[in-house]
């Protein structure tokens, strides 16, 4: 697999902290991403997508997961957003991925926020989705955007 | 003629060379080289913010003159809704149209009249439930050339309607064609215009392939003129009636009178580049999902506030609403009926889609932009972060593409060279300290 030797490969992290509540980083962090892509002539569908699953992914780390990293590893195969944080954690993955389902506060629910899209936007416009959670813990989520969708479908 | 035509130009005898307008241009598209100021053609959107920014008048935005009339048998003027608020004495709006007349064109068409047939055009687009919203105002040609640039994925929501200025030319050589019996191409058609992006729009059109407006001059080059021609005392009366437009579409001129106008229940309208950049990020983000209808305007305020009126914009703003208030007409040109002919006809629907227009990336080569995209990130890490300007480029990161592209070279950065300069001068006095004496047999050793 080219993508797994990152050291020989060109590529580019980037990488933004999420705190708790700081609803700006993901909307920020999503146009730097956004330009850097552009820069980087791909195409616009690709940015959209990615985008997207940047400021979903930021969001939950904002809404439920105390504090966390954000980071964006760019390599000529794919763009793989990954986020870490130390929130309670996702009892029911499944579950949560569900299109409205939503466990936000009411709170956060009336700054227009929490609507339950979040997962299940992300896992739309992401080729690979793998999320890692412990409950009590904190939980790991890597989105994958393949550059090349041809490749995107021999590859198991 | 020139590939790329835009209006907005830079005078260099004029420019000293500052960085007003690199830190106000919203595309990133000037750069200060040598002294003087060069515009990036393909990131300029002819917003004209560096006209307003430029302390030394050194940036202008070229418009037709009057002569160009000669061209023509039958000419007609198209001035803007903004044109009207110009005036001190808020003279009646039909003394501002005869005032064309006196200066030798044969007809006025109010570009306000076409905007009251696009408004319901773009009403009635926003009754189908199959149109995607929010569904943006396709008027400003600044904000579509702007969008064209850094949000080529919004384009597809752009209402697909020509401009009030194209429908405008268009209605009126339609009617001058009867009246008079001369061909199209003998009657020539002239927007007075308060913006340098539709004198590109005439000659680069985004929604369709040739544009019926023939000329586009200035309010600033017209504006005086006019005014005396209100005052001028000769043989043409007001006893014809010009004034078609009611205060519906006269309302077009500033900010917010375009939502008004297409009477959409959930309307958002925006003016100033800046503020329409914030506001579009957050539709690119999919936010604004309760919104039905977006007004986009470049300038503060809407076309009041263009850079080539000649009056303050909030001074104008004023006026315009006043004129509007009291000479209004209140009874619409148009019948219902008409206005739903015309969109059943689709003769104003836009015939072009709005296409993205791509800046050159890093690299054709995936890998290789990449590659060039890490040194960028480590230029951009070793630079002050200041983004004072000193070098040229609008800000550090924009410098440190510079440098990537081969337009700037590191020291050009005052930082930079500060440090390289120090670097040399240690270097020579630590060589002037080892340099034995001619003299010596045993030189020096530390």
């Amino acid at each position: 697999m080219p993508t797994d030797n990152l050291q020989f490969t060109p590529h580019i992290k980037l990488e933004f902290k999420i705190n708790e509540k700081d609803f700006f980083v993901a909307g920020e962090s999503a146009s730097r991403v956004k330009k850097t892509l552009q820069q980087l002539g791909l195409h616009q569908d690709i940015i959209k997508k990615v985008a997207i699953i940047i400021y979903e992914a930021a969001m939950n780390v904002a809404i439920h997961g105390n504090h966390g990293m954000l980071r964006i590893y760019i390599d000529p195969e794919s763009i793989l957003v990954e986020t870490d944080d130390e929130g309670d954690g996702i009892p029911d993955i499944e579950l949560a991925m569900q299109e409205g389902y939503s466990t936000a506060t009411h709170e956060i629910r009336e700054m227009g926020f929490g609507a339950g899209m979040g997962l299940f936007n992300i896992d739309q416009c992401s080729d690979e989705l793998h999320i890692d959670s412990k409950v009590g813990t904190g939980t790991k989520l890597q989105a994958k955007v393949y550059l090349r969708k041809k490749d995107s479908i021999s590859d198991p | 003629m020139i590939r790329n035509f835009h209006s907005v130009r830079l005078d260099p005898e004029k420019c000293k060379g500052c960085t007003n307008c690199i830190k106000r241009c919203p595309t990133e598209a000037i750069r200060v080289h040598d002294g003087k100021a060069t515009i990036i053609e393909e990131r300029c959107i002819d917003c004209g913010e560096c006209i307003r920014a430029c302390p030394n008048h050194a940036k202008f935005a070229v418009t037709d003159e009057l002569d160009k009339l000669a061209a023509y048998k039958y000419n007609i003027a198209l001035p803007a809704p903004s044109f009207f608020g110009q005036f001190k004495n808020q003279e009646h709006i039909e003394d501002i149209l005869h005032a064309f007349l006196r200066l030798g064109f044969d007809d006025v068409f109010e570009v306000a009249l076409a905007a009251e047939i696009v408004a319901d055009i773009v009403h009635r687009h926003l009754l189908n439930d199959r149109v995607k919203k929010p569904l943006f105002s396709s008027a400003c040609p600044a904000v579509l050339r702007l969008m064209q640039i850094k949000f080529p994925d919004l384009l597809h929501q752009c209402a697909p309607v020509l401009t009030p200025m194209e429908v405008a030319a268009r209605l009126a050589k339609e009617e001058a064609v009867k009246k008079t019996g001369f061909s199209y191409e003998e009657i020539g058609t002239f927007f007075i215009s308060p913006c340098p992006a539709k004198v590109t729009e005439v000659k680069h059109p985004i929604a369709t392939k040739s544009s019926a407006v023939d000329g586009v001059i200035g309010a600033n080059i017209i504006f005086k003129d006019i005014r005396k021609g209100i005052f001028r005392p000769d043989g043409i009366s007001r006893s014809s009636k010009l004034q078609r437009a009611t205060s519906l579409g006269m309302a077009w001129g500033f900010v917010t009178g375009e939502s008004k106008n297409v009477n959409s229940g959930r309307a958002l309208a925006v003016s100033g580049i800046h503020n329409v950049i914030s506001l579009l990020d957050e539709v690119e983000r999919g936010e604004l999902q309760d919104v039905d209808f977006l007004e986009l305007q470049a300038c503060t305020g809407g076309c009041v506030g263009g850079p080539l009126n000649v009056t303050n914009l909030f001074v104008g703003r004023v006026r315009l609403r006043d004129l509007i208030n009291r000479f209004g007409s209140k009874e619409p040109f148009f019948n219902k009926n008409k206005l739903i002919e015309f969109y059943d006809h689709g003769q104003f629907d836009a015939t072009e889609p709005f296409q993205p227009r791509f800046l050159m990336p890093l690299d054709e080569d995936v890998s290789q932009a990449l590659i060039k995209m890490e040194r960028l990130d480590q230029i951009t890490n070793d630079l002050p972060g200041l983004d004072c300007g000193a070098c040229g480029s609008p800000s550090c990161r924009a410098f440190a593409e510079d440098v990537i592209r081969g337009i700037a070279i590191e020291t050009d950065c005052v930082i930079k060279l500060k440090e390289k300069v120090k670097m040399l001068s240690d270097g020579i006095l630590d060589l002037a300290r080892v340099i034995p004496s001619a003299s010596s047999d045993n030189p020096k050793q530390e």
